[in-house]
């Protein structure tokens, strides 16, 4: 489904802030896999993906979605397979539209926006059902602006805006960092209903340890842009933090010092 | 001070600020929907009504003249957004630059820095003669609010297509945009093609008004629309939520920016001051809303632990 071969990307070439932010990376995914991936600040899992979503192109390397080599299309070329959310819950919505607005949006991803209506009666009795799903009663709310919801409701929608084209590849980019415990629970289990009803193949990036491990059928540990754990199938399954804590300091010598990625 | 005066002067003011309210709408677009400060209109403005009297001129039919003048305008548009997009110049600097160079092009429309059309010899839509002592169909407010009518008619259904949502959503949100597989690009272009295509219809129409075009007509154009849309929204956005309402709240907006001029004129100002005067306005206005964020919320952020 995603083949990620020999990638390189490297920031501020030539600089004193030069960064090699993946280092002759490669990945590759399977139909329905779901992987979660851990790893440091600074490790390369936002670049990874923002190589693979085309924010920018690569260096060196080829990215490949369902066969077809995407490394030289622009962002909203590749748009049509890939759905996305992001950690800040502004970044995934327009603030100033309302619900169903976002929605036909979504709707129409990796189509041509011609001068048809933008949005159909027939739609919106399809969002209200699917709006139903999350459970926040935005069923009832679906022409106010998305300025107006709370970082958990704007996560789900857009949760569900990247879903509702089916992407090739779900790309979640630690979408439930910035929330709270509770609500990011609830999102996370929106994500894990979405992702089996529609047997996504779905990348999510975590802070959190527990999370890489609960989700998912397989886990992979990132450092200085380059893969450094991969864990799947049984293994995966057996998994437990102080295992992978263990394993960590193994391939990488040194301890793993983030209080945050342990304890969440 | 005669108060008469003020009073057989305010028809024209009216119309004034109708013919300009066509350029605030246009400026609305790109300032409030793509949220670019578009300094083309300096220059969009000058060539539409150039375009327009040349044409005219040249014996061609008002409509088809003011239709040349509109597509003139969206070619400025289109360098401007060529320069922004595809060559990376930020959107001020590539406006500006437009604005400089449509100095000469104009210049070379018009052949020389004014040109005059005679309403006796030409069969005008808008002018100043029209305002008063005319049939009503002719009579220029009434013709312009139709124009204006028909203007936001359009809009409003194109802000509704696929095509005019991702337009917003561009101005709104990139990343989303682009995510959702919107190319913000070419909606930015798009955008500015509209914008600048009114903003020259609006300089077509205030040539015939006043009877010639002339090189300097479209200075400070972006300060006059960004003043009407100002003024709109500070006095009808409470109650002007639709979108098409919004857009009638822009061009009563520039109503009252002529009228209010037309008092101050009357009162006896320095007539020298006046561009000073509009810029110190807009900028007291433009200021209110930060002003508003930073002294005057109360804070949202909730105190203790919790």
């Amino acid at each position: 489904m995603l083949e990620i071969r020999n990638v390189t990307k490297v920031f501020n070439p030539g600089t004193v802030n030069e960064k090699v932010a993946l280092n002759d990376f490669s990945l590759t995914l399977e139909d329905g896999d779901f992987v979660t991936v851990i790893g440091g600040n600074g490790a390369g899992k936002s670049t990874m993906m923002n190589a693979i979503a085309g924010v920018w192109l690569v260096d060196e390397g080829q990215i490949i979605i369902d066969g077809e080599d995407v490394t030289k299309l622009p962002e909203h070329k590749r748009a049509k397979y890939l759905g996305r959310v992001f950690q800040d819950p502004m970044t995934g919505t327009a603030a100033t539209m309302n619900i169903e607005e976002n929605l036909a949006l979504a709707k129409r991803r990796g189509a041509r926006r011609t001068l048809k209506s933008g949005i159909t009666k027939k739609e919106r009795e399809e969002y209200r059902e699917l709006l139903k799903i999350l459970d926040l009663g935005l069923e009832e709310r679906m022409t106010s602006k998305v300025g107006l919801l709370s970082g958990g409701q704007r996560q789900a929608l857009t949760l569900l805006m990247a879903t509702l084209q089916k992407p090739k590849i779900l790309l979640l980019d630690e979408h439930t960092a910035a929330l709270d415990p509770k609500t990011a629970a609830k999102v996370l289990d929106t994500t894990e209903l979405i992702v089996n009803r529609e047997k996504l193949t779905t990348m999510m990036i975590t802070h959190n340890m527990k999370d890489a491990i609960a989700h998912g059928n397989r886990l992979i540990m990132l450092m200085d842009g380059r893969i450094i754990l991969d864990i799947k199938g049984e293994e995966k399954k057996q998994l437990t933090v102080e295992q992978l804590l263990h394993k960590f300091e193994e391939v990488s010598g040194e301890e793993f010092t983030s209080d945050k990625a342990i304890l969440g | 001070m005669d108060i008469l005066t003020l009073f057989n002067a305010l028809p024209g003011a009216v119309a004034q600020g109708l013919i300009w309210g066509i350029a605030a709408i246009g400026i609305y677009i790109t300032f409030r929907i793509l949220d670019i400060a578009d300094l083309t209109v300096d220059g969009s403005l000058c060539t539409g009504g150039a375009v327009c009297i040349m044409m005219m001129q040249a014996g061609n039919n008002v409509y088809v003249s003011l239709l040349v003048a509109i597509i003139a305008g969206m070619i400025t548009g289109l360098a401007t957004g060529v320069f922004h997009t595809f060559m990376g110049i930020p959107a001020i600097l590539a406006g500006i630059l437009t604005q400089l160079g449509l100095y000469s092009v104009n210049l070379k429309i018009m052949g020389k820095s004014n040109q005059a059309i005679n309403v006796g010899k030409y069969d005008l839509l808008v002018s100043l003669r029209y305002i008063k002592d005319v049939a009503f169909y002719k009579n220029t407010i009434f013709v312009v609010c139709i124009v204006l009518i028909i203007i936001i008619a359009i809009l409003y259904w194109f802000f509704g297509t696929e095509l005019g949502s991702a337009l917003r959503a561009t101005g709104c949100n990139g990343n989303m945009s682009r995510a959702q597989g919107i190319n913000t690009n070419s909606s930015k272009v798009l955008g500015l093609m509209i914008s600048n295509g009114l903003v020259a219809l609006s300089g077509a129409l205030l040539s015939q008004y006043q009877g010639f075009a002339d090189i300097n007509m479209g200075r400070g154009a972006i300060v006059i629309g960004l003043a009407a849309v100002i003024i709109g929204e500070a006095i009808f956005g409470k109650v002007f939520r639709n979108f098409g309402l919004k857009l009638l709240g822009v061009a009563f907006g520039s109503i009252l920016y002529y009228l209010v001029l037309q008092t101050v004129i009357w009162m006896g100002i320095d007539t020298d001051l006046l561009k000073l005067l509009s810029a110190l306005v807009v900028a007291i206005f433009l200021a209110i809303p930060y002003w508003k964020g930073r002294y005057f919320t109360k804070s949202n952020v909730k105190k203790g632990g919790n």
